[in-house]
């Protein structure tokens, strides 16, 4: 983990209040897809934590959707300067995904998913992208995930683009086996997945956290290992360490 | 070259910055940040005799410059501390720590306070009396004099270690329970703890911590605590660690002026982690400012 000041190269709204920020900064704090960055922003007290969606050297893209007055406030900033803690959090194994994975995003749960596949196709893995929004309006990425060519299916909840209904919809239309799975999303699409898929997964979980460094404890949850930190010994768990 | 020491209860620190109980976990997050010997020391998060998971979650609300959090003392027990964490810590903190010790009942604080006791990298042991967050019996020592003084004096009679009673603003009278702890043998005096305080979620109507109230700490609190700070120290005769939403030189000053003898950097440490070391190089220069040629000439200057 390192505080880097960013520059603001561009920030978009690409879907219903979504925004892709690009940043050029030293990303050499960050090691692995899944991890998140803490940024601050002027007027508030607390840094944003927000998930990498993709980096290279030097250029850092996150996805957020505007949800409150903070995320407001950033959606405003068109250049600058952004004071953030990057390299936040464990991020997803590549190893334990195995050749072929099962990727599953849910709305703000997508983005770390872009970053993510990128790294499994780079590295030979033939992953599978299963990405669920509410409407079509909702939908982003969907693109750039084929760019990649691997396979992507949209689930929305209304039918209007894709598979009609959830992503565990969604899944059910794949007649294939998954080496395992890896999913971000909200809590009952973590637990949908958890308890329909029978292979292993990595699941990264959300929390209101203050520090996003592990030392004030604000995010902690209990599993079968012990009590974790979300910002630090997470947003990535074990499908066999969670606790329901 | 300016000096920055000060001497609480003949403990010599090298600048009177603290990082503050609760903001600092064991020090082994922020080592990561910064080289932390730089420090005057720092304060442990808060441990008690049995290993704690602590409150449910959310623990934490923003608010306007500041943050309500409801950890519920997590820490893994007085033991795990003793025989593990201290060790590693052994290993990137080179100084006296102030360990930090919380409880349910007297009998909880003297076992925490013995078994720190023959710990030679404890240089103070700080007592918390007074974390709003739990809720357990509905006794708290911390809003009754006797009931401080009582912890106190079984503190003072297991340990040899200075002893500091942390004490808490939500009190009707601040002063009347640091004398009480004053007349019942403390060392001293960290002041002050969080104040309690809530937010509710707008949209579905219910607070957004889990368990309704929480500790309010960050930059708004500063006036209150430096006003309790000058209140205290015009009170009792022991060395007080100011604490409350101190997150620059200035406010070091500032609260070293109403009578503090060190301070204590909390909440701003989660959102700058780099705030005690920023403090630290800009004392000198602000001191030469002033024409302070000795930090500690200035405690209780406003006095």
């Amino acid at each position: 983990m390192k505080q880097v000041f960013f520059e603001i190269a561009s920030n978009i709204l690409i879907a219903d209040k979504v925004y892709e920020l690009k940043l050029s900064g030293d990303t050499s704090g960050i090691t692995a897809p899944g991890q998140f960055v803490n940024i601050m922003i002027g007027g508030f007290f607390l840094r944003r934590p927000i998930s990498v969606c993709d980096w290279d050297d030097g250029s850092l893209k996150i996805i957020y959707k505007v949800v409150g007055e903070g995320t407001e406030a950033l959606s405003k900033m068109e250049n600058g300067r952004l004071d953030i803690l990057v390299g936040l959090g464990n991020g997803y194994n590549l190893t334990e995904c195995g050749k072929t994975p099962l990727l599953v995003g849910g709305g703000a749960g997508v983005p770390p998913m872009y970053g993510l596949c990128k790294k499994l196709v780079e590295a030979e893995a033939l992953p599978t992208v299963v990405i669920g929004f509410n409407k079509a309006v909702d939908v982003f990425y969907k693109a750039e995930f084929e760019e990649l060519g691997v396979q992507t299916i949209i689930a929305t909840a209304d039918g209007s683009i894709g598979v009609k209904g959830f992503v565990t919809d969604a899944i059910k239309t794949l007649d294939r086996e998954f080496s395992s799975y890896c999913a971000c999303g909200p809590e009952p699409m973590l637990k949908a997945l958890s308890d329909t898929l029978t292979i292993k997964g990595q699941l990264s979980f959300e929390e209101r956290m203050a520090c996003g460094f592990g030392a004030c404890m604000g995010c902690s949850c209990k599993t079968r290992y012990g009590s974790k930190r979300i910002c630090r010994d997470g947003p990535v768990l074990r499908s066999d360490e969670v606790i329901w | 070259m300016k000096d920055l020491s000060v001497i609480l209860s003949g403990l010599k620190l090298d600048n009177p910055v603290i990082p503050a109980s609760g903001t600092f976990g064991y020090g082994a997050e922020f080592k990561n940040f910064y080289d932390i010997n730089i420090l005057g020391s720092f304060s442990f998060k808060g441990t008690t005799q049995e290993p704690r998971f602590g409150n449910p979650t959310p623990r934490i609300a923003e608010c306007e410059s500041g943050m309500i959090n409801s950890i519920g003392l997590q820490n893994p027990g007085i033991e795990a501390v003793v025989s593990e964490i201290l060790p590693k810590m052994a290993t990137y903190f080179k100084k006296p720590v102030i360990a930090n010790i919380g409880g349910f009942s007297v009998a909880e604080f003297v076992c925490c306070a013995e078994m720190l006791d023959s710990s030679p990298q404890v240089g103070i042991i700080e007592v918390n009396i007074s974390c709003p967050n739990l809720h357990k019996g509905g006794r708290n020592f911390a809003s009754d004099p006797l009931a401080a003084a009582e912890v106190t004096a079984a503190v003072k009679k297991v340990t040899d270690k200075p002893v500091y009673i942390k004490l808490s603003p939500n009190v009707t009278s601040i002063t009347e329970i640091a004398k009480a702890c004053e007349d019942a043998g403390a060392d001293g005096i960290s002041m002050i703890n969080t104040l309690v305080g809530m937010r509710i979620d707008i949209k579905t109507r219910k607070p957004i911590i889990a368990n309704k109230m929480g500790g309010f700490s960050g930059r708004a609190i500063f006036p209150v605590a430096l006003r309790m700070v000058y209140e205290v120290a015009g009170t009792v005769n022991i060395p007080i660690i100011g604490i409350g939403g101190i997150a620059t030189a200035r406010d070091v000053i500032e609260m070293m002026m109403a009578g503090a003898t060190a301070v204590q950097v909390g909440a701003e440490n989660l959102r700058n982690p780099y705030v005690c070391k920023d403090i630290i190089e800009e004392l000198p220069k602000l001191m030469e400012e002033l024409k302070i040629e000795k930090l500690s000439d200035i405690i209780g200057a406003a006095l």
